[in-house]
């Protein structure tokens, strides 16, 4: 994950409290939305970022999982997100975040 | 009248030694975390020269392979290679690490730039021998300095080291003592650049046969920014390379968009060209150090090589319509305005689909589509995927959605509307335009009757906007040559008609 994003992210979890956090991730692949996942739940693999040994234990939700669908009007997110649900591998992408948020999501 | 597309080139400079010295993701990590595995584990995934020529992509972007032909060879490609990888390709070359130095050294105007004095008369014989460097910019080589120099230099006075094989061969020293924007890494960097971009400028001037003296604008549409404390990006790449490549007519001026910087100085060029205001105007940009190694880490950790080791270079050439190159039709423009959004629904329909619409178009009614044409090789084991295939997934998707093309259709746009990547990942190079020399060629050939280029940028990286951006543009057959097809006699065999008639004449005067 980008290393400002890792700021932000680390910076609005103590103005805000991590509890009250979502991330909400748009990438293309399981294996990159996995790996923002685990940057904001378990810290930044990579040891490059703010957020490295920073277990912040996020909710993070891919915006095609079930969860974000459900919480969107239908003719929104078939005209924003329609295409891409198309497009993804949506499977591999929910098998993903399900795989983090099972080991590091604290709330 | 449309402009056409007169002539493109694509150059390519290895630089393995700046991959360890200059890629931001090395700099970072060599403050961030000196000792780390990947510094130390780096060196071994350095790729030699001949590993560099003999990488399918590479051979694609200076033309000698298509890239039909290189999709047709298994994904990875990096554990395929050919054999006698050649320098010269027809679009351009893949020039050695030593011969950019001397490059570098040739655009520098400001006696920033020195190189020792073994390494100059090494090098000197087979820079020259290239058949782009002329007299004038060999004549620019200066005689090199001892190494004690170079060392106090680089250890002293914050100069930049050149390293080839590992070794110190010359430096790049700060501009000013104290201002940043003309520090060493900085003017490193832009010499970098413009070193390429002249390259570039060269190959397109003899891949055209265009007279230096005609061309009267150049547009650069790199990532850098060059100035000074008080006009930080103030410019001119443009005509800064201008005046080493020896386009004595020109004027020029940056153009920026990030990715998309390329294809909004194509739009401009063929509209200065097409409005009379000029005749020919070149499109041009040099390659970025900071992108080398970018993925390294990833590279490293698969256990591959580190394949961003190359800096990549483009110029494109529009001139004033001939009735035969291809045009660049300014009536189909795809724009990814304020008001756009940035979801990928939104960016595919603003520059796709939406253009296409106002021409009274369908998406399957284009024959190709170029993109972002990333090199998958080098993004997939990054995480970041196949960035073309994506991008064809994306148009395809939305072209079912509006009811373009049936479902069924949609595994298969790819192949018929698209190609694989084969572009370095640096920033603007991939941005469509690695397409525009193959296009070409295509299209004067009837392969191909029309394609959409697309740049995108990611705006937001510079923290002024959360936008995205993009735009994008048709290339089409010239629509003289295809009424002379139409009419049954084509240019070439108008030409004949005339040679066969002048052969006449002249040997009736022989009688």
């Amino acid at each position: 994950m980008d290393l400002e994003n890792q700021k932000r992210v680390k910076e609005l979890s103590e103005k805000y409290g991590p509890e009250n956090i979502v991330v909400v991730l748009g990438a293309a692949e399981g294996e990159a939305a996995g790996l923002a996942a685990e940057t904001v739940t378990n810290g930044d693999p990579t040891f490059a970022g703010p957020l490295t040994g920073v277990q912040l234990g996020l909710k993070v939700y891919h915006v095609c999982e079930p969860e974000i669908k459900q919480e969107v009007s239908p003719d929104l997110y078939d005209e924003q997100v329609g295409m891409m649900e198309m497009v993804l591998d949506v499977d591999d992408i929910i098998s993903e975040m399900t795989s983090i948020r099972e080991q590091y999501c604290k709330y | 009248m449309n402009s056409v597309i007169k002539g493109t080139s694509y150059i390519l400079a290895h630089a393995p030694d700046m991959v360890i010295h200059n890629g931001s993701t090395q700099t970072t990590e060599r403050i961030v975390n000196p000792n780390s595995e990947y510094l130390v584990k780096l060196p071994s995934h350095i790729r030699s020269y001949e590993d560099a020529l003999n990488y399918r992509p590479n051979q694609t972007y200076i033309g000698n392979m298509t890239p039909a032909e290189l999709g047709e060879i298994p994904q990875p490609w990096y554990d395929k290679p050919m054999e006698n990888g050649p320098r010269y390709g027809k679009f351009g070359e893949i020039m050695p690490e030593d011969e950019f130095y001397m490059m570098m050294q040739v655009c520098d105007v400001f006696d920033l730039v020195h190189l020792e004095k073994g390494f100059v008369a090494d090098v000197k014989p087979r820079f020259t021998a290239n058949p782009v460097i002329s007299e004038d910019i060999a004549a620019r080589i200066h005689d090199g300095i001892d190494i004690s120099e170079i060392e106090h230099f680089v250890n002293e006075e914050h100069a930049e080291g050149l390293y080839y094989q590992d070794k110190l061969v010359g430096y790049v020293k700060r501009a000013h003592d104290v201002d940043v924007n003309l520090s060493a890494h900085v003017m490193h960097e832009n010499l970098v650049s413009k070193a390429s971009s002249v390259l570039a400028l060269l190959y397109v001037v003899k891949n055209s046969g265009i007279d230096k003296s005609e061309v009267e604008y150049v547009i650069d549409c790199c990532e850098e920014a060059c100035g000074d404390v008080n006009q930080r990006g103030g410019g001119n790449f443009a005509k800064a390379a201008a005046e080493i490549a020896g386009l004595t007519s020109a004027t020029g001026s940056d153009m920026r968009g990030f990715c998309a910087g390329p294809a909004h100085a194509m739009v401009a060029a063929a509209s200065l060209v097409k409005a009379g205001t000029y005749k020919n105007v070149i499109v041009t940009a040099g390659g970025c150090t900071a992108k080398l190694g970018m993925n390294g880490k990833d590279h490293v950790n698969k256990d591959m090589p580190v394949l961003e080791d190359m800096l990549g270079g483009f110029s494109v050439l529009i001139s004033a319509n001939d009735g035969v190159n291809p045009e660049v039709d300014t009536d189909i423009i795809g724009r990814h305005t304020v008001g756009t959004g940035s979801s990928p629904q939104a960016v595919i329909g603003g520059l796709v689909a939406a253009p296409l619409a106002r021409a009274g178009m369908k998406i399957p009614d284009i024959d190709r589509y170029a993109a972002e044409m990333q090199n998958p090789d080098i993004t997939k084991p990054a995480g970041a995927g196949d960035v073309p295939a994506s991008n064809y997934k994306m148009i395809a998707a939305l072209a079912v959605k509006q009811g373009d093309m049936e479902k069924a259709k949609l595994a298969t746009f790819a192949k018929e509307h698209g190609m694989v990547g084969w572009a370095p990942t640096q920033g603007h190079i991939p941005s469509g335009v690695p397409y525009v020399g193959f296009l070409r060629e295509q299209i004067l050939n009837g392969e191909v009757n029309t394609a959409m280029i697309i740049g995108k940028g990611s705006l937001f990286l510079g923290r002024m906007t959360n936008l995205f951006d993009g735009i994008s543009f048709v290339v089409r057959k010239n629509a003289g040559a295809a009424q002379a097809q139409e009419g049954g006699v084509s240019k070439a065999e108008i030409k004949g008609l005339i040679a066969e008639a002048l052969r006449d004449f002249a040997a009736s005067m022989m009688e």
